[in-house]
């Protein structure tokens, strides 16, 4: 027997039941169902304890969890396809702006110096650890690109309803970045270096870091998992 | 919790790529093309690899020193821990802790946390299923985090370049402190949690 619910993000359902919350939508009953499973699209499994739902469309802001592991299994769109357009352009100045300009300057005793994003990674780049100066542009540079080029480049095109060229790959690729990037991590590394700093010399945080606020919340909103969606909205049928 | 139906009972496998309800028997994705196994393959020799390899690292990220400062002719050596306590002898607690808890406490914490599951799922243990599927995405959760020492220390590293003056150069224990990290972050994702569940049908 499968049962399907919805409710809100932080109530947690423990039986079988379904509830209601006050922003949802009615729920739909719950359906019993045995095997064979014909249409692929109408489930859900859980990804952290393989329990099978049926699936069930979400509004805005609600979330369905497993009743088995209290996983996440799916959440309601917040944004529309032309938000998320929008957002993957605005992701992308942010970024030529993180990259471009300076995110920390300091001086001292008439001495003047600034650091790039580019130029920190650049700075482990020496000798022996040259490895980690990999993993550090991977993390903060090369990801979050990828991340934006490769979501600009799917959302442009399910904008007007088509399937870009290479989609699979894309999205394949998208996925495998998501881990690596780590551009919030790199925001409080900036914080944490300004005040580190600070007791020795004069530090000034620079235009890049404002811009790098700005990219990590713009890249929280559009590079999680709910660009998944566009496989079933744009209707990539399985071979 | 019996009456959830396990995919497998209906032999259909997740696409952990694209969500695609897939048949057990696919070795490939229908619809994007990605391999698709019923659980990670050999998911707990290779976190029990990567998981030892992470620690093997964390001796030489914790004694090798991670930082070289020269300020006006006195030069230090900086290791993570020494790095920390400067902080709080020096009035900064919160950014003390702040360090304390990503470099030191979350890679302390993954590596107990994922030492339990490999461990209990071995052993096929039913205690606390749910309370460990918790602990599992909460350490994919807070792995990355880590990176924070790296990034300090090239930021630093980079700006702070005043010949003469004072300079700061990376030294080798960042590179093993990465290591850690990248480690931690692949047994994460080695670690099948499904395996935590089998036990429930298993024994049943």
């Amino acid at each position: 027997m499968l049962a399907l619910w919805s409710m809100s993000s932080h109530a947690r359902l423990r039986s079988l039941t379904i509830v209601n919350t006050p922003t949802s939508s009615p729920t739909a009953p719950m359906t019993c169902h045995s095997t064979p499973l014909t249409d692929p699209d109408q489930w859900i499994i859980c990804e952290h304890c393989d329990s099978l739902y049926h699936a069930q469309p979400l509004n805005k802001g609600e979330s369905a969890y497993c009743l088995r592991c209290a996983a996440i299994l799916d959440r309601g769109h917040r944004m529309s396809i032309e938000q998320m357009l929008a957002l993957s352009i605005a992701a992308g100045i942010m970024f030529i702006f993180a990259n471009v300009f300076p995110v920390i300057s300091i001086s001292m005793k008439g001495l003047h110096n600034e650091v790039t994003l580019w130029g920190s990674v650049l700075a482990l780049a020496q000798g022996q650890i040259t490895l980690i100066a990999l993993v550090a542009g991977l993390a903060i540079i090369l990801a979050p690109a990828l991340q934006i080029a490769l979501l600009f480049w799917v959302l442009v095109h399910a904008h007007r309803n088509e399937i870009a060229p290479g989609f699979k790959t894309c999205m394949r690729t998208l996925e495998h970045l998501r881990p690596w990037s780590m551009l919030e991590v790199c925001l409080l590394g900036i914080l944490v270096a300004i005040v580190k700093l600070a007791g020795m010399l004069d530090v000034h945080p620079g235009v890049g870091l404002w811009a790098m606020a700005m990219l990590m919340v713009l890249i929280l909103l559009i590079a999680g998992k709910d660009i998944r969606r566009l496989w079933d909205e744009l209707g990539v049928e399985p071979e | 919790m019996n009456g959830i139906p396990f995919a497998r009972e209906h032999k259909v496998t997740l696409c952990h790529v694209c969500s695609y309800v897939c048949p057990e028997d696919a070795h490939d994705c229908p619809r994007c093309d990605s391999p698709v196994h019923r659980r990670k393959p050999n998911s707990l020799t290779r976190t029990w690899a990567f998981l030892i390899a992470g620690l093997i690292f964390y001796i030489p990220a914790n004694v090798l020193p991670v930082m070289f400062t020269t300020l006006l002719g006195s030069a230090s050596e900086n290791t993570i821990m020494s790095g920390v306590i400067e902080f709080a002898e020096s009035g900064s607690w919160d950014i003390a802790i702040l360090i304390f808890i990503a470099s030191i406490l979350v890679p302390c914490i993954k590596f107990l946390v994922l030492g339990m599951l490999l461990i209990t799922c071995q052993r096929r243990s039913q205690w606390a299923m749910r309370e460990r599927s918790r602990l599992y995405r909460f350490i994919e959760l807070i792995g990355y985090w880590s990176m924070l020492d790296v990034l300090v220390v090239a930021l630093v590293a980079a700006l702070v370049q005043f010949r003469g003056l004072s300079t700061i150069e990376p030294r080798l224990g960042i590179l093993f402190f990465g290591l850690v990290v990248v480690m931690t972050m692949l047994a994460a994702m080695s670690f099948d949690p499904r395996l935590i569940w089998d036990a429930e049908v298993e024994d049943a």
